[in-house]
C-alpha cells in the first residue's frame, strides 16, 4: 500500500520535525495510557501537562529540573557525535554528588566563597574519574564502553549507599542514609527569591554555550565529528581514536559530575542514597531528542523536566505511579526512534506491484 | 587511454567473427524506449537495445552513463519509470532477480557476492532454489567447470581463492541455471591479461552454444577483441551502436565522450634525484583474517620520478599503502624511511609533516567525509599543514579559502565550498581530493587507484596534474590495477603479487605482456619462481 522511498539526501526540515512529530505522538499515546487506566484523559493531560507550568513557581521548578538533565545530556552529546556510547552518566552523576560531598564534609563550617568552585570541580573530577574506567578498558581491551559505564552504575550506586550508610553518615541524623547538611558556603545561592532554582542553572548554561564551541568552533570538536561521521576518514586523517573515546568519556563523566554536585549542593543540600534519581539516564534521551545539538538539548531537556514534573503531579493528583514518567519518557525516545525514519525516508503511494508470470 | 601503442593481451586478432550470431533470427531480449528517473538524476533516458542468440554485444560508456542502471533493469534489480521490455518476444516485467533467473537471465557482478568462510559449493547452493544435495551439486561443478576451462575445486573455501578464481565461481553460479542471457559487469578490472584471455574463450564457447551475452565496459581494446556489436550510452542516453571490428578506439571514443580521448604530456623524468620514500625489508602481517601479508618488501621512490605499482587487486596493495600512510603502524622505525626519517612507527599526521601527502583508494568514507562539506573536507588533512587551526580553534575562513583553491585550481563542478563531499560525483569528489593533497606541496605523494570510476576527462586531468607535480620535484607512487594507466603515467612499474614485491622496470622497457605475467607472481628470481609448490601448480590462474 505504502513504500519508503530513499531521499535524495536526508531532510534537514524532517531532522528538526521529527522530535515535534514524537512529542505529539506521545502526547496522543499518553491520552490513550490515561484512558486505559480508567482516568479521565482530559484531566489526565491537564494534570501531566498543563499543571507543571501554571504559574511562576512552577516554571521555576521546571528550570530546576532541567539544570542536571542539560548538563549531562550536553556531555554525552559530545561523546555520541564520536560514536562513543557513554550510557553510564547517570553513575558518573552519583561519583561527582559524592567527589563534591566529600569537599563539603571536609570543609565543614568553612564560609571561604572558594568553597563552591572547589566543589564543582571536584565533581566533574569524579565522573571524569568514574568515566575514565571505561575509557581505559576500551582503549586497552577493547572492552565495550556500553556494557562497562553501565554496568559501574551500579556500582556507583552501593558505593554512595555505603558512604551514607557508613563512614559519611550524620551522626545526628536518626540514623538515616544521609550526611550532614551542607553549611551556607556549600550550598548554592538562590538564582530567584522564594524558589529553589540556583546558580547551577547558570552553570548548566554555560556548560551548553561551551559544549556548542567545542563542537561547533574546535579542532578537537571537528575532529570528533569525523570519528562519528567516517571513523576510516579518521584514521586516514590520523586523528587518534584512543584520543576520541578519552576526550568523549572524560567530557561526558565531567560534565556528569558537575550536574551530580549541583544537585547535592542545590536543591538536596545533603548526599543521600538517593541521589541518582534517573537524570543520567534520562539524559540520554534528552541529548537524542535535541538532535546532540546544545540549543536542541536546552529545549529538550525542558521537556523532560515537564515529564518528571507531570509524573509527580499524576501521583499526586490523580492516584498514579511516579513510574508514569518513565513511561512516557520510554514512549517519547519511541517514536522519536520511529519518526527518524522519515529523515531518510519519504513515504509514498505504492504502484502495483509488477505480475511475475 | 594511452596513446602509446602498448600491446594489449586482450587485442588479439578478431578472428572470432566467424562465429557470429544469425543476423536474421529474431532477438532474445529487446527494451524499448526505457527510461529510469530517480529523484535527482535520469539514469537513463529512452533506451532501445537488441541482443540476438549467439551475439556478445557490448554495452560502452563512461562511469555514469547509465550502463549499470540497464542492466539491473534486466535483471530486475530495479524497476524502469517507463518503457518496454521484450523476452523473446513476449512483453516481461521482471519483477526481481528470482524471476530473471527463472526466464533465463543470470549475471555475473562486478562486486563479487560470495560468503568467504564457506566452500565453493556452499556458495553455490544457496543460490540454487530449493536445497539441492552437495555431492551431486559439486559434481555438477566439476562438470560444468570442465566443459567451460573454469577449474574450480567446488571443496575449496572462498577466502582461499584468488579473485579470478572467485569471478569462476560467479560464473559458474550462473551457467548451472543454463541462461540463455548472460550479463556480464566489468568483469576485466580484476583480471590479470592472461586470465582476462581464458574468459574470453568462455564467453566465445558459450555465444557459440546459442546464449547471448551483454558484456559491459569502458575498455575500447577488450570490445574490440571480444565483441559482435556495441551499443553505446552517454548520459543515460543511447549515443549509437556499432561494429567494433569496423571501428577504431577513436572512433568509438567518439561515440562514448562525444570527442578524442585525451592524454598526457610526459617527458622523461630526472634521473638521481634523492630518495623520499624508502622501504627496506618490510614485512608486516596482515590484522584482518583475509588479508595479505606483506613480505620481504623493497623500494625505492626518488624525488622528480613516479613509480607505479601493479598487481591484481588483494594481493596486498590495501596492506603497504596503509603501512605507508601509516594508518597502520610498525612497532619498528626502520622499514619505512621518509623523505630520510625512519617513519614506520609514525603515525599518519607525523608523516604529512614529513612532508607525506596521500590520496586513499576509497573517496568516500575514506579520503573525505560524505556528510561533511568541502570546507570541513580540506580541514581533513591540510589542518596543520595550511594553518587552518589556531589556539584549537578552527580558522573557518581560511579552510574556506583552501577549499576554494582546491575548487578552482582542479576544476571541481561543486556547488561551492559549502557543499557536502557526497553531492559531487565521483569523478570532481576525486579531484577535490587529488587537488587538497597536492596543493599542500608535498615532497612525497602518494596516490592509489587514481582514476578508478571517474570518467575518461577527469581522469587525463588528475594523471596530467600528477606528472606536472613530479616535475616540480616531487616525488610520487601510484597504486593501480589500471595497467594502461600505470604505462601512460609512470616512470618505473613494479608488481605486487602475494604480498610480495617485484623489482622495478623502467616503463619504456617493459610490455604488458611481461607486467602481466608478473601479475601471477612469475618474475625473475621470485619466490614462486624458486619454488613452485603444489599449491601454486596453476600460478598463471590469478
Amino acid at each position: 500500500m505504502f513504500e519508503l522511498e530513499a531521499r535524495a539526501e536526508p531532510s534537514r526540515l524532517m531532522s528538526w520535525l521529527s522530535p515535534l512529530l514524537a512529542v505529539m505522538l506521545m502526547l496522543g499515546g499518553g491520552v490513550l495510557v490515561f484512558w486505559a487506566l480508567g482516568k479521565d484523559p482530559v484531566e489526565g493531560f491537564r494534570v501531566f501537562f498543563l499543571n507543571p507550568l501554571k504559574d511562576f513557581y512552577s516554571l521555576s521548578e521546571l528550570l530546576l529540573k532541567a539544570t542536571p538533565l542539560m548538563l549531562c545530556a550536553i556531555g554525552l552529546a559530545i561523546g555520541f557525535r564520536a560514536n562513543v556510547w557513554n550510557i553510564g552518566a547517570e553513575g558518573q552523576f552519583m561519583l561527582g554528588a559524592a567527589a563534591a560531598t566529600g569537599v563539603a564534609l571536609y570543609f565543614d563550617g568553612s564560609d571561604s566563597s572558594l568553597l563552591l568552585p572547589v566543589m564543582i570541580v571536584a565533581g566533574a573530577l569524579g565522573g571524569a574519574a568514574w568515566a575514565a574506567i571505561p575509557a581505559l578498558l576500551r582503549t586497552r581491551f577493547n572492552a565495550n564502553e556500553i556494557l562497562v559505564s553501565l554496568m559501574l552504575v551500579y556500582v556507583a550506586q552501593l558505593f554512595v549507599s555505603w558512604l551514607v550508610f557508613g563512614p559519611w553518615k550524620d551522626p545526628d541524623g536518626f540514623n538515616f542514609p544521609q550526611t550532614r547538611m551542607f553549611g551556607d558556603a556549600a550550598l548554592m545561592p538562590a538564582l530567584l527569591e522564594g524558589t529553589r532554582l540556583h546558580y547551577g542553572f547558570l552553570l548548566a548554561i554555560a556548560v551548553l554555550i561551551a559544549g556548542h564551541a567545542f563542537m561547533n568552533r574546535s579542532f578537537a570538536g571537528f575532529r570528533m565529528r569525523v570519528a562519528g561521521a567516517a571513523p576510516d576518514a579518521a584514521r586516514y586523517a590520523g586523528f587518534s581514536a584512543a584520543r576520541m573515546i578519552w576526550v568523549g568519556l572524560l567530557l561526558g563523566g565531567a560534565a556528569a559530575g558537575m550536574a551530580g554536585m549541583a544537585e547535592v549542593a542545590g536543591p538536596m543540600g545533603q548526599l543521600t542514597d538517593k541521589v541518582g534519581s534517573g537524570y543520567g539516564f534520562a539524559a540520554i534521551i534528552v541529548a537524542f531528542v535535541g538532535r546532540l545539538n546544545a540549543f536542541g538539548i536546552f529545549l529538550a531537556s525542558l521537556l523532560m523536566a515537564l515529564l518528571y514534573i507531570g509524573g509527580e503531579q499524576a501521583q499526586q493528583y490523580l492516584n498514579l505511579p511516579s513510574s508514569i514518567s518513565m513511561v512516557f519518557q520510554g514512549m517519547l525516545l519511541f517514536f522519536l526512534l520511529g519518526a527518524d525514519v522519515f529523515i531518510n525516508y519519504r513515504l509514498r503511494l505504492r504502484r502495483r506491484a509488477p505480475r511475475s508470470h | 587511454m594511452s596513446q602509446r601503442s602498448v600491446p594489449s593481451a586482450a587485442s588479439a586478432p578478431p578472428a572470432l567473427h566467424h562465429a557470429g550470431p544469425d543476423p536474421g533470427a529474431p532477438p532474445r531480449l529487446q527494451l524499448k524506449g526505457i527510461s529510469k528517473v530517480y529523484p535527482t538524476v535520469v539514469a537513463n533516458d529512452r533506451v532501445d537495445l537488441a541482443v540476438r542468440p549467439g551475439e556478445i554485444r557490448a554495452i560502452l560508456g563512461e562511469n555514469g552513463a547509465g550502463k549499470s542502471t540497464l542492466m539491473k533493469i534486466i535483471y530486475g534489480v530495479t524497476h524502469a519509470s517507463a518503457g518496454q521490455m521484450l523476452w523473446e518476444g513476449r512483453e516481461v516485467q521482471v519483477a526481481n532477480p528470482a524471476h530473471a533467473r527463472r526466464l533465463g537471465i543470470g549475471m555475473v557482478f562486478q562486486h563479487f557476492s560470495l560468503f568467504e568462510t564457506l566452500s565453493v559449493v556452499e556458495n553455490v547452493a544457496l543460490a540454487l532454489p530449493g536445497r539441492p544435495a552437495l555431492g551431486e551439486l559439486a559434481q555438477r561443478i566439476s562438470e560444468v567447470s570442465e566443459r567451460y576451462g573454469l577449474p574450480i575445486d567446488p571443496r575449496r573455501h572462498v577466502h582461499a581463492l584468488s579473485v579470478g578464481e572467485r569471478q569462476r565461481v560467479e560464473i559458474i553460479r550462473c551457467l548451472l541455471q543454463n541462461p540463455r542471457l548472460l550479463i556480464m559487469d566489468e568483469p576485466t578490472s580484476v583480471l590479470t591479461p592472461q586470465a582476462v584471455k581464458k574468459l574470453f574463450e568462455t564467453l566465445r564457447q558459450l555465444a557459440a552454444e546459442g546464449c547471448s551475452i551483454l558484456y559491459i565496459s569502458h575498455k575500447l581494446d577488450e570490445i574490440q577483441a571480444l565483441c559482435h556489436t556495441a551499443t553505446v550510452l552517454r548520459g543515460g542516453k543511447l549515443s549509437g551502436e556499432c561494429i567494433p571490428a569496423e571501428e577504431t578506439p577513436q572512433s568509438m571514443a567518439r561515440l562514448m565522450i562525444g570527442k578524442e580521448l585525451p592524454h598526457c604530456e610526459h617527458s622523461a623524468a630526472q634521473a638521481g634525484g634523492e630518495v623520499r620514500l624508502s622501504l627496506a625489508g618490510l614485512s608486516h602481517a596482515s590484522l584482518t583474517p583475509f588479508g595479505t601479508d606483506l613480505k620481504d618488501i623493497h623500494l625505492d621512490v626518488r624525488a622528480g620520478e613516479i613509480v607505479g605499482i601493479a598487481g591484481v587487486s588483494g594481493n596486498g596493495q590495501q596492506e603497504l599503502l596503509r603501512v605507508i600512510s601509516g594508518e597502520e603502524t610498525l612497532a619498528e622505525k626502520f622499514p619505512v624511511h621518509i623523505c630520510g626519517v625512519e617513519a614506520g612507527s609514525l603515525r599518519p599526521g607525523a608523516r604529512r609533516r614529513l612532508g607525506l601527502t596521500f590520496v586513499p583508494e576509497e573517496r568516500l568514507g575514506r579520503g573525505a567525509v560524505p556528510d561533511l562539506s568541502l570546507t570541513d573536507n580540506a580541514l581533513l588533512t591540510a589542518a596543520r599543514g595550511q594553518q587552518l587551526v589556531t589556539g584549537g580553534f578552527v580558522r573557518f575562513g581560511r579552510a574556506r579559502a583552501f577549499a576554494e583553491r582546491c575548487i578552482a585550481a582542479f576544476n571541481v563542478k561543486c556547488g561551492g565550498p559549502g557543499a557536502a563531499a557526497k553531492s559531487l560525483s565521483g569523478g570532481n569528489l576525486q579531484k577535490f581530493i587529488v587537488g587538497r593533497e597536492i596543493l599542500q606541496a608535498p615532497r612525497l605523494f602518494v596516490c592509489a587507484q587514481p582514476t578508478w570510476g571517474v570518467d575518461v576527462g577527469a581522469a587525463a586531468f588528475i594523471r596530467q596534474s600528477i606528472i606536472d607535480l613530479r616535475d616540480r620535484g616531487c616525488a610520487v607512487l601510484v597504486i593501480s590495477e589500471e595497467l594502461d594507466e600505470l604505462f601512460e603515467i609512470c616512470d618505473r612499474i613494479a608488481v605486487i603479487a602475494k604480498g610480495r614485491l617485484s623489482p622495478s622496470r623502467p616503463a619504456g622497457e617493459t610490455s604488458v605482456e611481461d607486467i602481466g605475467v608478473w601479475m601471477s607472481g612469475l618474475w625473475p628470481g621470485s619466490a614462486l619462481m624458486q619454488a613452485a609448490t603444489p599449491a601454486y601448480a596453476e600460478p598463471l590462474d590469478v
